[in-house]
């Protein structure tokens, strides 16, 4: 899902660096207020762990790959602000570093990995595990299903953003001057694969490790970094 | 042992398994991610290589494209699988530096610890 330079053109491009920019912003503002020093380390955490779940590629064989991104993990855990954050560093350092993404498109893939799949993935967790107990199983399956959604949802946007650049950017032949399949084929294509196997990825480690966390340190998952603080000050 | 520790070995975990992301698909004959195609690739999909692909494609040199040396073209999947563990480390190193100063940066201000 790391769109690569060249696959995005110059309208797209930008558009989604003006557009992931308010949220860099305000997931700093909102860290700003909330982040205590001592939960630092699990951010650091939560994006090394984003970083490395990212380069175990999923083969379907015979066809293409894909991997599950963590996003959705880590706002469980930290919040989907700090998620944002922690999974822009892991992306921007998979571009700078490692050519995982192209540097055009570090807006793009942040937006769609870094905003649109830990708030969405976030979203769904919530609604599954509202006000039940730190224990219950709402809060595994809500946090599975969470994994799987945020994930399409990134494919999903990731595709449309594939599959608009032959309408934007043609030459006289008709020739793409970017990413050449339209929405018609980007869109079942990305889809699909998530649906059927990277989503499943997705959900089954995010369920897992939620799991295991509920048997092991509840306190470690009950509240997101922006609940924290205003549960210690109220103490 | 703390949660939190059996965590980041866990992560350590991670970093070392690494390569079966890269052995796993070699194994299954699976390619690229979809719309992550290399020129050839490309070419070999549509019948032509898209100007303005080719003209943004080599923008950026990455130290270690691919999670690998740069000299190792076509190397074997073994060597290839160390310099992926290397990646990993180096990769999971800065990110933790970077996450690190960030969030004490986005901490330090009026949060402290007391409570």
């Amino acid at each position: 899902m790391h769109i690569p330079d060249g696959y995005l053109g110059p309208q797209t491009y930008g558009a989604a660096y003006l557009a992931v920019a308010p949220f860099w912003a305000l997931a700093s503002r909102r860290l700003n207020k909330t982040l205590r020093s001592r939960q630092v380390p699990l951010v650091a955490l939560g994006a090394a762990f984003s970083f490395v779940i990212m380069m175990f590629n999923v083969p379907i064989p015979g066809g293409t790959t894909g991997h599950a991104v963590g996003a959705v993990l880590v706002a469980v855990l930290l919040g989907p602000w700090a998620a944002c954050i922690a999974v822009s560093v892991a992306l921007i350092v998979q571009a700078l570093l490692f050519g995982d993404g192209g540097i055009t498109c570090i807006g793009a893939n942040c937006l769609n990995m870094a905003v649109i799949m830990p708030f969405v993935g976030y979203g769904v967790y919530r609604l599954v595990s509202a006000r039940s107990d730190a224990t219950s199983r709402r809060r595994w399956i809500g946090a599975a299903l969470g994994g799987y959604v945020g994930l399409n949802a990134a494919a999903l946007t990731t595709a449309v953003m594939f599959g608009i650049q032959p309408v934007l950017a043609h030459d006289a032949a008709g020739h793409a001057l970017y990413a050449p399949y339209p929405l018609k084929i980007a869109v079942p294509a990305m889809a699909l694969e998530h649906l059927l196997v990277f989503g499943i990825v997705e959900a089954v480690l995010t369920g897992l490790v939620v799991a295991y966390l509920q048997r092991t340190d509840v306190s470690l998952l009950y509240r997101a970094v922006s609940e924290t603080k205003q549960r210690s000050a109220a103490l | 042992m703390k949660v939190t520790s059996k965590l980041w070995i866990g992560l350590l975990a991670l970093a070392l398994l690494s390569p079966l992301g890269l052995i796993l698909p070699a194994r299954f004959g699976a390619g690229s991610a979809w719309g992550e195609w290399s020129g050839e690739e490309i070419r070999k999909l549509v019948g032509y290589l898209p100007s303005g692909m080719s003209r943004l494609a080599g923008l950026w040199k990455a130290p270690l494209p691919d999670y690998s040396f740069r000299s190792q073209g076509s190397a074997s999947i073994g060597s290839l699988s160390i310099s992926y563990i290397i990646s990993a480390a180096v990769g999971v190193g800065i990110v933790i530096l970077i996450a690190i100063l960030l969030g004490k940066a986005l901490a330090g201000r009026g949060n402290s610890d007391a409570s």
